[in-house]
């Protein structure tokens, strides 16, 4: 199959409404196409109500709808059973939910969790604020001069017997992406519960659950062509087992008296209060949308784009890249030397061209690299040859203005 | 002379310049580009804050770019001045441009000034849009603190 670049982009609406922006912070949330939206819709004009908890037959079909999506999530994903798909807000809730309820149940003061120093803050500040409540060593991977994970470090900090491992895929600053599946292999070798933070790296390829073989696996449906509010905690039956709950009330509840409360079952029991319905239908749209594009020629077409933006970066004068070319999800971070990554956004934000600058949550990675920020071009394959020319020309007028 | 009681007064000399000799330039340009020149050249104008004075008590919170702000009333003449410093050079542009017509007032000169309409003399409003700049709605409410004009 060929890939149809016009046919998959005029998917977005958005791009009609807004044909004067190159939008290239698709790291930060990427855009929807019409199936997601008319999911939305529909479920809203036809099928509202709540679920799992009404007498009548409106809630049923609810319910049906939104446990389809957890059928449709569990199937994308290759998880051995529904069961295994919790339904939560997004990456950074189930992070929280994943260094709360691992507290206690896993982790006992003394134990160690091992990060590394290329994670969100959603993957670092949780860990590092339940950490210290119950003793628990916080260590972190260092990065190689190339800014990738020191994997001979990360061997040597296995050797401390981490009980936790948890880490990005790929990291949303720099693109890098991250020998995951070899480092769950190592982990678990070392007997740690595994981790991976799959915000950025859902979109890379199908994830397989059971061939990865991770205990615990999150992403934001946003960041996949999906809603905001949505997103997907996966883990193992007997891991999520483990899982303290981070909320209570609601449907997660089997039996309640002041005596004491019995708590539903698996996915139930880790999905306090009202769910994001509509959400949850619209991300499975999301998931079945994809699927009908030829993945590989998708992929393709963005590490083309990736290569004619990176060599056209690396032509200009006074570019200083950050990322590497190489095994690069789609992100170029990058700054212009001598100059504030904020005032290179604004000069770029000017001529309509979307992009990200700052520490983009991620502080102790520039900490590492001894940078205080950097400009952040992210690519999604709706974008286009032409949209690339246009920003080189748009960094050489910054370039031009600032120098002149 | 302290380096403080020194900072303030190369400032609001170069203050003066920057008004006569730059401001009627950025008002007469009309394509964005020569603005945005002109704005950084008028920052560049605005002397840097030494390395003790880049205090983090004169840092401004909210901004992108490290922004340090100084502020000194006048007991004698009842007039507000202020230094400012930032790594960021639109950022800093931008705030000039403010002092320009802040700085040296006195508390009931300040109550007439339009803290909105600092930027549409120049003809900034239209394309350079200061609004969208990050962290300059938030040395505006400091300076507006300073002034006493918010509490
Ligand atoms: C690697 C990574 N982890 C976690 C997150 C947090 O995602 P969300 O804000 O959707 O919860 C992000 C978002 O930028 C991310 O890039």
């Amino acid at each position: 199959m060929n890939f149809d670049l016009a046919a998959f982009r005029a998917e977005f609406a958005f791009f009609d409404q807004n044909p004067d922006w190159v939008y290239l912070d698709n790291a930060a949330t990427m855009h929807k196409p019409a199936a997601v939206v008319a999911a939305e819709t529909e479920f809203y004009q036809k099928f509202n109500a709540n679920v799992h908890r009404g007498a009548h037959q409106l809630s049923q079909q609810a319910t049906q709808l939104f446990e389809q999506s957890r059928d449709t999530v569990a199937a994308y994903v290759n998880a051995r059973s529904r069961e295994e798909i919790i339904w939560c807000s997004g990456a950074t809730a189930a992070l929280n939910q994943l260094a709360f309820g691992l507290m206690g149940s896993v982790l006992q003061p003394g134990d160690r969790v091992l990060i590394s120093a290329m994670e969100h803050h959603a993957n670092i500040v949780p860990w590092q604020f339940h950490c210290q409540q119950h003793g628990v060593q916080l260590d972190v991977i260092p990065l190689t001069v190339n800014h990738q994970l020191d994997l001979a470090e990360f061997k040597r900090l296995l050797a401390l017997k981490p009980k936790v491992v948890s880490v990005t895929q790929v990291s949303n600053v720099l693109g890098h992406i991250q020998p995951v599946a070899e480092m769950v292999q190592l982990a678990k070798a070392a007997g740690a519960l595994t981790i991976i933070d799959g915000a950025q790296g859902v979109l890379l390829q199908q994830p397989d659950m059971q061939q990865l073989d991770c205990d615990f696996y999150v992403f934001s449906g946003h960041k996949i062509y999906g809603p905001t509010g949505i997103g997907v905690l996966y883990g193992r039956q007997e891991t999520l087992e483990l899982l303290k709950p981070l909320l209570y009330g609601g449907e997660m509840i089997q039996q309640v008296s002041f005596s004491g409360t019995t708590l539903n079952q698996l996915p139930y029991r880790l999905e306090a209060g009202t769910p994001n319905i509509a959400g949850a239908v619209g991300l499975a749209a999301a998931l079945r949308w994809l699927q009908q594009w030829d993945q590989s020629a998708i992929a393709l077409h963005k590490q083309q784009l990736l290569k004619q933006l990176y060599e056209g970066l690396a032509q200009l004068p006074g570019i200083e890249l950050l990322s590497q070319s190489s095994k690069n999800a789609g992100i170029i971070a990058f700054n212009i030397e001598g100059e504030h990554h904020s005032d290179v956004a604004a000069l770029l934000d000017q001529q309509q061209i979307a992009v990200r600058a700052g520490s983009h949550c991620a502080m102790p990675l520039f900490a590492a690299m001894h940078k205080n920020g950097a400009v952040r071009l992210s690519l999604a394959p709706y974008n286009t040859e032409q949209e690339i020319v246009r920003t080189l020309l748009a960094i050489k007028q910054v370039l031009e203005i600032l120098h002149g | 002379m302290s380096n403080l009681t020194l900072l303030m007064s190369q400032t609001e000399q170069a203050l003066q310049n920057i008004k006569q000799q730059q401001l009627p330039l950025l008002t007469q340009t009309t394509d964005w580009q020569s603005k945005y020149r002109i704005l950084m050249q008028l920052g560049k104008g605005l002397p840097s804050f030494s390395p003790e004075l880049q205090r983090d008590e004169l840092l401004i919170a909210g901004c992108d770019s490290k922004a340090w702000l100084l502020h000194e009333f006048d007991q004698d003449s009842s007039r507000h001045y202020w230094a400012f410093d930032s790594e960021a050079r639109i950022i800093k542009g931008l705030v000039t441009l403010a002092l320009c017509q802040l700085n040296g007032l006195s508390a009931s000169e300040l109550t007439q000034i339009n803290f909105q309409q600092l930027f549409a003399l120049q003809g900034l409003q239209q394309n350079l849009s200061p609004s969208r700049q990050n962290g300059l709605h938030a040395v505006i409410k400091t300076l507006s603190m300073q002034a006493g004009l918010l509490d």
